[in-house]
């Protein structure tokens, strides 16, 4: 299928400057203990983010807050002008907003079709299932294969794949690249270039910083459940030094 | 296999080509429709019935248990209930047996609702002790009420005419309708298990953060498989108050949802065909023990043990991953 297939009636295809997400003092806890004291963020639509920072500085949490899967958080999360801190972790999936975890929670006891059928559709413009197909073609061999039955990378692109048909335009990836073979990682960072293009906006949460600086607009660094920095991409070699500072050890 | 091109037209994954039924889960209906046939002309038919109504009881329990991961302790809250409702139905208010195994059924769903509304806010432990407390309750409100007859039960409840025409008193004819409902009633459950219903249920059993986070409203699924799964049992605790003319405490009693448990987990949780394994060994049991008194018990706790210690899948689930075939 030729490239021009892929395209939907997605409006924005660049990154426009009307910011899509504005996180604002967000913190969270984790029963007892205060994780997130202060994440400020601003994503603009068709952006690809990316949060980079150290192990247990509080990305992953950052994304999980977003999308309200803990249970005390406080500040503010605007996404298309709504402020979602209110809502159940239900509405703001249906606001457009969706998340692959770490774990990747592909259903065990579904097959690769039901899995990637599962997911309730939220609103239009969601990829159709063939052009989920044409982005990761091993899906499609592997139709009525067991969620768990599927390697790591196959799982991962089930994992992704499964949220683009619903039509959330915000997505948040976790780690996508962990523990994949260099070759998947490569596929995995075709697939967000991709993405981007089709007009989808990304929060990535990358250890992995070459990686991270070949797909990403922006990087925010997370330092201790703050958002202490941001970096511009192209502005990523002036900044080698502080940015080795803040992630090395 | 194809895929349908146009996913803006669908909520929920309705259109699969895994829906349909495997060939050889229609084989192993067909076998069993068969052997249910023609067993009634060698074994006696009411003990039959007794293993139907129980088997139908366990794949509810089943239901809720093996697909949406929610233990519940008080079914027999259900089964119970309806059984007495078809049976007040039947003998005092003169309804035909369909009619109040009907009855019986709503009696159950709709105990289910208010149940399930409670119990489905906990998890786990928690939600298997508050299904449990509130059988409890119903036990002791069959023990007071005036129409259930408390330690009497309701006995001697008619078994009428079927449709107001055809006498149910000969076991043969009953034996019939009773298969045709505990029948209708696992077909029932096997489409509601492979529907797109049934899909998210088993994915918040599996990961219920993640099922939510995708946008499902979990309670609301868990609750509509609560009030199947209830109205299911009902249904077979209807059924059987008019196999046995009778309706008692023992129906309601905690040891029958114990029964439940015992019987799905035997035969396989989760598996589609284990709990009717279950019910017949259990019930087989019961019944050809009898004389052994109340060492009947200590053998189904010794078989038990033996259950979790050798194939903790159950008997179908066992033989499920010998084939590598979900049965």
């Amino acid at each position: 299928m030729a490239e021009a297939a892929l395209a939907t009636e997605r409006p924005a295809t660049a990154a426009s400057a009307a910011p899509l997400l504005t996180v604002r003092g967000l913190e969270a806890w984790y029963g007892e203990s205060h994780v997130l004291h202060g994440i400020d963020l601003d994503v603009r639509s068709g952006e690809v983010v990316t949060l980079l920072g150290r192990n247990g500085a509080g990305k992953t949490t950052t994304l999980k807050s977003i999308m309200g899967m803990l249970p005390k958080r406080k500040g503010s999360v605007v996404f298309e002008g709504k402020e979602l801190m209110h809502l159940p972790a239900r509405h703001i999936a249906k606001a457009g907003i969706a998340i692959c975890p770490e774990e990747r929670g592909v259903f065990a006891s579904l097959s690769v079709q039901e899995n990637l059928m599962l997911p309730p559709k939220v609103r239009d413009g969601g990829l159709s299932v063939p052009q989920i197909f044409e982005l990761f073609p091993n899906l499609k061999e592997r139709l009525s294969s067991q969620g768990t039955k599927l390697s790591g990378g196959e799982q991962q692109m089930l994992a992704i794949g499964r949220i683009l048909r619903t039509g959330a335009n915000l997505l948040l990836l976790d780690e996508p690249t962990e523990g994949l073979a260099p070759v998947i990682v490569q596929q995995i960072g075709h697939t967000i270039a991709r993405l981007k293009k089709e007009g989808f906006t990304i929060v990535l949460v990358e250890q992995n910083f070459h990686f991270a600086s070949s797909v990403a607009d922006r990087h925010y660094i997370v330092e201790q459940g703050r958002t202490v920095d941001m970096i511009e991409n192209s502005e990523l070699d002036a900044n080698m030094d502080k940015l080795h500072a803040y992630l090395g050890v | 296999m194809s895929v349908v091109a146009e996913p803006n037209t669908m909520r929920l994954p309705e259109e699969r080509t895994t829906g349909a039924m495997p060939g050889y889960h229609i084989a192993i209906f067909a076998l069993l429709l068969g052997l249910a046939l023609i067993a009634p002309f060698f074994l006696y038919p009411v003990f039959l019935m007794k293993v139907m109504c129980f088997a139908l009881f366990a794949c509810a329990l089943n239901l809720l248990l093996g697909f949406g991961g929610l233990l519940s302790f008080g079914h027999a809250a259900f089964f119970g209930g309806a059984a007495y409702v078809s049976a007040h139905a039947a003998k005092v208010w003169g309804l035909t047996p369909e009619v109040a195994i009907i009855l019986g059924t709503l009696s159950g769903a709709l105990l289910g609702l208010v149940i399930g509304s409670f119990a489905i806010r906990r998890q786990g432990i928690y939600f298997a002790m508050v299904t449990l407390a509130f059988a409890q309750m119903v036990y002791f409100a069959a023990l007071q009420m005036p129409f259930t007859g408390g330690e009497d039960g309701i006995q001697n409840v008619p078994r009428g005419d079927l449709f107001g025409v055809i006498s149910l008193n000969s076991d043969m004819s009953l034996y019939f309708m009773v298969l045709a409902i505990v029948f209708g009633g696992l077909l029932a459950i096997y489409r509601i298990i492979h529907s797109p219903f049934g899909q998210v249920l088993k994915a918040i059993r599996e990961n219920e953060p993640r099922a939510i986070s995708l946008g499902y409203r979990v309670n609301n699924y868990k609750l509509t498989v609560f009030v199947l799964s209830a109205a299911l049992a009902g249904l077979a605790g209807a059924t059987k108050a008019i196999v046995f003319q009778l309706a008692s405490l023992t129906d309601v009693h905690w040891s029958m949802s114990g029964e439940a448990v015992l019987m799905t987990l035997i035969g396989g949780m989760g598996t589609v065909f284990g709990p009717l394994v279950g019910a017949a060994i259990i019930v087989t049991m019961q019944n050809y023990l009898a004389s052994l008194g109340a060492w009947v018990t200590i053998i189904q706790g010794f078989i038990f043990v033996i259950a979790v210690l050798l194939f903790r899948e159950g008997v179908v689930g066992l033989i499920a991953k010998r084939l590598r075939r979900p049965l």
